[in-house]
């Protein structure tokens, strides 16, 4: 590891310490949803370090506890992991065009939404191992948080856990607010977005959309709205 | 026939990974379309707005925890705090207010 990659590979353990605490948390609480689905702590464990997220985990618990078929499963994890699509596609383009295809293949495996909004908030082009070291710190808290919810589920008091999920958002208004402060067009999308999220979730017949659903729809058509309304010139920065 | 779990995370597993790691492998040019650049620069805006706005507000027990932990993010953000900060002067005041909510009503 030369230099730069060892500075990026710091510097994303330390960013990732506030992930992995959010993760303890919620893959906590995703935990007591495997267990719920008869998963042995093992079981979760696995599903947590092959999957790293948390909607797409839920919703597969929860069709494992049906008894879904596999068709049902693969459709239910394509729609609510769509906006990961998204994610990748705006990603792509922090990436160098030389970057090596392996590099690519393991950044793949962690696109969750705290990592990506960390990712692609770096100036300039995204070192890999910027991303390695958030996931180094993260990814275990995501999968020891869900093998501790699966066998402790309900030890753990009711006010830590409540306080600890706020912990996720509170990260996300961090890395959407700063430019929000210097970029007018931001701050009016990141209010807008939040408006409509707001009406779609509570307005009578829209509100029965599922959240993963949500989120797709909104990005789609707020971002591209912008995009035409306020194309960004020259470079992205 | 019995559905074995570990086919089912194997097909979670499979289904999440390819939807990740398609863009990243298949677009390996910086794309000059001004609309697309456009619309994919904002994405990331956009998405982790609505993710966090109203979900934050059930994440908590009570509405009006979260709501305060809703705006201290927003004013220490605002401060340019780290990401660190704002996640745990967030959970801080849900704590917080959590206490003096259940306390209040003892």
């Amino acid at each position: 590891m030369n230099n730069s990659n060892l500075y990026w590979f710091r510097k994303g353990l330390n960013n990732g310490i506030p992930i992995a605490l959010g993760y303890l948390a919620v893959s906590f609480t995703l935990g007591i949803a495997a267990k719920n689905a008869e998963l042995t702590a093992f079981q979760g464990a696995l599903a947590s370090i092959t999957c790293h997220a948390s909607a797409g985990e839920f919703a597969g618990f929860t069709c494992i506890a049906a008894l879904s078929t596999y068709a049902e499963i693969a459709i239910m994890e394509l729609i609510i992991n769509a906006r990961y699509f998204l994610m990748s596609c705006s990603l792509s383009q922090k990436l160098d065009s030389g970057m090596k295809f392996f590099h690519r293949l393991i950044m793949g495996l962690f696109v969750t939404d705290e990592i990506f909004g960390l990712t692609v908030s770096v100036p300039e082009k995204l070192n890999p191992f910027y991303m390695y070291g958030i996931a180094a710190i993260a990814s275990p808290g995501w999968v020891i948080g869900t093998y501790l919810g699966v066998l402790f589920g309900n030890i753990l008091p009711v006010s830590v856990v409540s306080a600890l999920s706020v912990g996720l958002y509170g990260m996300f208004i961090a890395i959407i607010i700063p430019p929000s402060r210097k970029n007018k067009v931001i701050a009016g999308l990141v209010a807008v977005s939040m408006t409509l999220s707001c009406i779609v979730s509570y307005a009578p017949v829209v509100r029965n959309i599922a959240s993963g659903t949500r989120i797709i729809i909104l990005t789609v058509v707020i971002s591209l709205t912008a995009a035409i309304l306020f194309p960004v010139k020259e470079s992205r920065s | 026939m019995a559905n074995n779990i570990y086919i089912y995370i194997l097909i979670m597993a499979a289904v999440t990974y390819l939807i990740r790691v398609l863009p990243l492998t298949l677009i390996r040019k910086e794309i000059k379309n001004t609309t697309i650049k456009s619309f994919l620069y904002y994405v990331p805006y956009v998405t982790l707005a609505v993710m966090t706005f109203p979900a934050i507000l059930s994440a908590t027990d009570s509405v009006i925890s979260a709501g305060v932990a809703f705006a201290v993010a927003i004013l220490l953000a605002w401060f340019n705090k780290s990401l660190f900060q704002v996640a745990v002067f967030s959970c801080l005041s849900v704590f917080i207010i959590e206490m003096i909510i259940s306390f209040l009503q003892l």
